[in-house]
């Protein structure tokens, strides 16, 4: 069965999302996010869940919509691959009607069409940091640095020990002196609340 | 840029042809995922947000009925849901619940909640901020 694709917009968007549309739906949360970023397994959907409202979920994207004809799998081009790349998120409500979404970034540098969807309109991001792999980070903190958008150094704590400083983790980094470091540990909800605190203060800040 | 070591065909095949290509479907899933959206990979409407919200109008039917178009139907009915949530609650790629979510906007079927344009999203405005920060701290 064909699909309409009818160039009249029955449901017309409402221009602000706060007056509802005019048959009369009531009005939706305003949706704002903030990314999470790091290496693999560095506790980013741990991160989530100690905040978030809903269980944290798990969306994926076909890596074939973009690696097709592209060489990065051993030289065959000719044929699709079926890798998907999975990413994690959790919602928190605010009051005034507004809806905080937490996307953890999948972790590997070729999956950066990704991100770019991701920071679009975020408030800005938090980056994971494994003092034992904390090169797993310089991607991200590149990706961030590069385009501008505020974020934070958040050294996840495995166990509760810092095994480093955080002078010796923002040297590591080269990151300036704006850029929040601090530690975390991504279990527990009042770490993780003040780590989103220091990135949306750092946010406004360049707002001002 | 490294230098592709496949002569011909730098140019991305299009879904459209690889769905009638036999070779191609060995992986495929239940359902490959696109074969949902006839091949397209782009929504009519331009890049929905992740994080845009998406509610049934009231009283839609839907002449096409699709499993996965009855379902966002069903969920979006019971809550307004993101783009992200969808694509989790049905297991398809984000890419496919673009296209998807993009039809039945514009058959009327559902509405688009995607807030102040582009250019100035929510986190732009420093008053939004505000509120997610007292909200946050009120946590």
């Amino acid at each position: 069965m064909a699909f309409p694709h009818s160039d009249v917009t029955v449901a017309p968007q409402p221009p602000d999302q706060a007056a509802g549309d005019p048959a009369g739906t009531p009005a939706a949360p305003i949706t704002v996010k903030i990314v999470v970023a790091g290496g693999f397994a560095v506790g980013k959907t741990t991160f989530i869940g100690s905040i978030s409202d809903i269980e944290p979920l798990s969306t994926e994207a076909a890596m074939t919509e973009h690696s097709l004809g592209v060489d990065d799998a051993g030289g065959v081009t000719d044929r699709k691959t079926s890798t998907t790349v999975a990413m994690d998120f959790g919602r928190i409500a605010l009051p005034g009607d507004l809806w905080l979404y937490l996307f953890g970034t999948p972790g590997q540098d070729r999956f950066h069409f990704m991100w770019d969807d991701l920071v679009t309109g975020a408030i800005g991001a938090v980056v994971l940091v494994d003092t034992e792999r904390l090169e797993q980070c310089f991607d991200a903190v590149d990706y961030f640095e590069a385009r501008q958008i505020p974020f934070v150094l958040a050294v996840n704590c495995f166990d509760g020990v810092a095994r480093h400083s955080l002078d010796d983790v923002r040297s590591a980094l080269a990151v300036r002196d704006e850029v929040p470091v601090f530690y975390t540990d991504a279990r527990h909800r009042q770490a993780t609340k003040q780590a989103l605190i220091t990135l949306v203060t750092l946010a406004m800040s360049r707002m001002q | 840029m490294p230098e592709t070591p496949v002569p011909d065909e730098r140019e991305p095949r299009r879904f459209d042809h690889d769905l009638d290509d036999e070779e191609t479907v060995e992986e495929a899933r239940l359902v490959r995922p696109y074969a949902l959206t006839r091949g397209r990979t782009r929504p009519g409407r331009s890049d929905l947000p992740l994080e845009a919200l998406v509610r049934v109008v009231a009283g839609a039917t839907d002449p096409v009925g699709t499993a996965e178009r009855r379902r966002i139907l069903d969920l979006t009915r019971e809550q307004i849901l993101s783009v992200a949530e969808l694509s989790a609650h049905l297991s398809l790629p984000l890419g496919v619940v673009r296209v998807l979510v993009g039809d039945l906007a514009d058959e009327g079927l559902v509405v688009v909640h995607t807030g102040s344009p582009a250019a100035a999203p929510p986190a732009a405005n420093l008053k939004v901020l505000e509120s997610v920060l007292d909200g946050i701290s009120a946590l």
